[in-house]
């Protein structure tokens, strides 16, 4: 395992309480160790018990990994870490909100590739749009790409959030 | 449980402390925590110790946690005390020592505004403490108080901060006694499965070239952890080496102690652990200090790893079989399993083995020559160590050459008399540990085996020993150099010795009488006995200043960025093997 330096991307959830400082004490432990951060999330999800849900993408060779679980389970307000890219079949989604400026053809061309990929347009004026689109970091990246040349100006993207496949609970 | 009796903060907060066992606070005053000073005028069940800077009263609660195995306890104002204490507090994460330190805060309606003595404690030591609370409602008080010495002291220890705004400090509030209620979230795992403990004796019992490799987890694990690893080390005829922070865990003078391993560790240490087909390693964490170079640390060896905390296995070396839990009860957990399978080691294998060693041994790399005038420090060091050893004494140290010197020739039989800045490397942390043992064992001869840079670092504290009767000594092996960084110097940087003298040093024996210690002084070597002598005898705090070889250097040494078998044994070693260039990068 040691020898293993292929980098490995993972989405890890974590459960924690959801107190004063809790996540900056998650974002400490990633900045101070020198760990990657690709996105993270956090929301109560569990207001009766106070309990927050974190979600984080992070990429490192196996041995990093193994360490940011550890280390992140050694906080604690931390309940639990769950490495959902090892621990079965889980679903990702994230959701980003873009914004296109333009006019004529390209107006008519952004619109059309919106609808090849189910995005929704909440907001349009006479020369612009405001884009709601979800699913996988993939297909959002390619979305984003298809946009530039068509007037894209900003881009607001949630990070990922996941969950595992099946009836069992985190 | 729970009185309906109302008290203010402060009052809750002393009725916690001495709930849990607390019996000495040491600290400073300031405007943040004066409430909690005037309840402790109105009490007398706990005692306090008022230090000379906040950074000292951190080192103090080390010592005294370090030497009895209890939480420490440390109590600081706002703003300056707090950022005093951050030093202290990174020194007990590193090493893994139990303190709860207070802090004092400007009142809950003042936080974020730049309040006078406000600064932002929780957000400053998050990243040094095992975790930090800020208290800005009154009835979590009592819990958080409790919950931190449960955090401090359980599964690795380390320090906790609790940040106390001076509203929660007078508020009206009620006590409730949280001492044995359990945690939501942080339960460390505790004992080893079967399966785990099966492997790790059969793996014993299979290896040719075994090895012991022992830290700091084993005396946090307490007395009790110690005498499971004599038994087991015993049981399997294994050769043993410990870390800078394990020395005591086994008793130093036995046959099957190699010495500790590691940058200045023994030959035959290093060369047993880079030559082991087994490495047993317990409560030690595999840092760069011990393993050199990565790539060639320990080439051949399977490895078995206990800690009590998983995020020190597979950190930087990757083992073989990882065991979580609290090193004494997996220790007993394998003692049984090799008794009950009615394990042994191979015992051929292992004669050649010991046989092997006792060749490196024969190097006698700590060898030196005391002739001539001029004090060796390893003499000053070998000769305290004779006129002490049957006595009742606890030794710190300082950072630098004195202290690695302390480590090769002190030999330790017990644990938790040896109190050294290991993780940290902070020098002016002997003088106030030694106090803080001291405090806590009255009768106890305590020494803090010593460099003259590092003493003026903290040398403030003299005034706390003279004020609580505590009679340490500070033996200083002097060199007027910043011996370690002058030896670095000569190493790698030509002999370019930048800042490294310590010009205008005060005469550290008028310096000890002006604080009303008493001082000694050796410089030749037939004055050291009796000093040493007198040292011990006097019921004073004592410096004794002995004037040693200004040129010393502390070997053997593995240059940062080498391996195990490229030590440099002696000055004749230094022009042989020169230093890498990536070795020069690292510290
Ligand atoms: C607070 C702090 N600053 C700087 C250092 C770097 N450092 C390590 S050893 C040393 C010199 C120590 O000199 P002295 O106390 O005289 O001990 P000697 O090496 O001479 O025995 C220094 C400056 C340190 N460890 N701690
Ligand atoms: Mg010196």
């Amino acid at each position: 395992m040691g020898l293993d330096n292929t980098i490995e991307r993972h989405t890890i959830a974590v459960l924690v309480d959801n107190e004063a400082g809790v996540l900056a004490r998650v974002i400490g432990l990633f900045s101070g160790r020198g760990y990657n951060i690709e996105s993270l999330t956090v929301a109560e999800t569990d207001p009766d018990a106070a309990i927050s849900r974190i979600t984080i993408v992070t990429t490192g060779t196996p041995m990093i990994i193994e360490q940011i679980k550890a280390q992140l389970d050694r906080l604690v307000p931390v309940h639990r870490v769950v490495d959902l890219t090892i621990e079965g079949a889980s679903v990702e989604r994230e959701l980003a909100l873009v914004k296109v400026a333009g006019k004529g053809n390209k107006r008519v061309e952004a619109l059309r590739i919106a609808d090849i990929f189910r995005a929704r347009a909440i907001d349009s004026t006479n020369e612009s749009f405001v884009f709601e689109i979800s699913g996988s970091t993939e297909k959002l990246d390619a979305f984003i790409d298809l946009m530039e040349p068509l007037g894209l100006v900003d881009v607001s993207r949630t990070g990922v959030v996941a969950i595992a496949r099946g009836k069992s609970a985190l | 449980m729970m009185s309906d009796q109302k008290m203010n903060g402060s009052e809750i907060i002393i009725k916690a402390l001495i709930n849990e066992g607390v019996d000495t606070v040491f600290g400073y005053p300031g405007g943040a925590v004066l409430p909690i000073y005037d309840a402790i005028f109105q009490q007398n069940q706990l005692r306090h110790v008022l230090v000379r800077q906040e950074g000292g009263a951190v080192h103090m609660a080390e010592g005294y946690a370090r030497s009895t195995g209890n939480v420490g306890v440390v109590l600081v104002t706002s703003g300056p005390g707090a950022t005093n204490a951050v030093t202290g507090l990174t020194d007990a994460l590193m090493d893994s020592i139990p303190i709860v330190c207070l802090t004092g805060q400007v009142p809950t309606h003042l936080i974020g505004n730049d309040a006078f003595q406000e600064a932002d404690t929780t957000g400053i030591t998050r990243p040094c403490t095992k975790h930090n609370y800020l208290v800005k409602d009154m009835a979590d008080l009592p819990r958080v108080m409790h919950e931190a010495f449960y955090v401090a002291r359980s599964g690795r220890p380390g320090p906790v901060v609790i940040d106390l705004p001076k509203d929660i400090l007078m508020g009206e509030g009620t006590y409730e006694d949280f001492s044995s209620v359990e945690h939501r979230t942080y339960q460390p795992r505790f004992k080893a499965a079967k399966t785990e403990i099966d492997r790790a004796v059969s793996m014993i019992a299979a290896s040719k070239k075994p090895v012991f490799y022992c830290g700091g987890g084993v005396i946090n694990a307490g007395p009790k952890a110690s005498k499971s690893l004599r038994r087991l080390v015993k049981l399997t005829g294994a050769p043993i080496t410990q870390t800078l922070m394990g020395l005591g865990a086994y008793p130093g003078s036995d046959r099957q102690f190699l010495g500790m391993l590691g940058m200045h560790g023994t030959y035959e240490a290093n060369l047993a652990m880079h030559d082991a087909d087994l490495i047993v390693a317990v409560g030690a964490r595999f840092d760069d200090r011990i393993t050199g170079r990565l790539a060639d640390f320990a080439p051949n060896s399977q490895k078995i790893h206990i800690d009590i905390d998983p995020s020190s296995i597979n950190k930087n070396v990757a083992v073989d079989l990882p065991i979580v839990g609290d090193v004494g009860a997996v220790l007993d957990q394998m003692l049984r399993a090799w008794k009950a399978k009615n394990l042994k080691t191979n015992q051929k294998a292992l004669k050649a083995w010991w046989a092997e060693i006792n060749e490196w041994r024969k190097k006698d790399c700590l060898k030196y020559k005391q002739a001539g005038d001029i004090i060796k420090p390893q003499f000053a060091i070998e000769r305290l160590y004779e006129h002490t050893k049957d006595l009742d004494c606890y030794i710190t140290t300082e950072v630098g050459q004195h202290q690695m010197w302390a480590a090769q020739f002190y030999k330790f039989e017990e644990p938790n008399r040896w109190m050294t800045s290991g993780g940290l490397g902070t020098m002016g942390y002997g003088l106030p540990a030694a106090i803080g043992v001291q405090v806590a064992h009255p009768n106890s001869l305590v020494v803090d085996i010593s460099g003259e840079a590092s003493f003026l670092m903290n040398m403030q504290e003299m005034s706390t020993a003279v004020q609580y009767r505590a009679p340490v000594k500070v033996f200083v092996t002097n060199n007027q150099y910043m011996g370690m960084v002058r030896q670095w110097q000569e190493l790698l940087h030509g002999g370019r010795y930048a800042e490294s003298y310590t010009d205008a040093l005060p005469d550290l024996v008028k310096l000890a009488e002006a604080c009303h210690w008493v001082g000694l002084r050796a410089t030749k070597p037939d004055e050291v006995d009796d000093v040493i002598k007198e040292m011990i005898a006097v019921d004073k705090p004592v410096i004794a200043d002995v004037w040693v070889d200004q040129t010393e250097n502390c070997f053997p040494m593995i240059p940062s960025g080498a391996a195990h078998n490229e030590m440099l044994l002696g000055p004749e070693d230094e022009a042989e093997k020169p230093i890498s260039e990536e070795g020069m990068v690292l510290v």
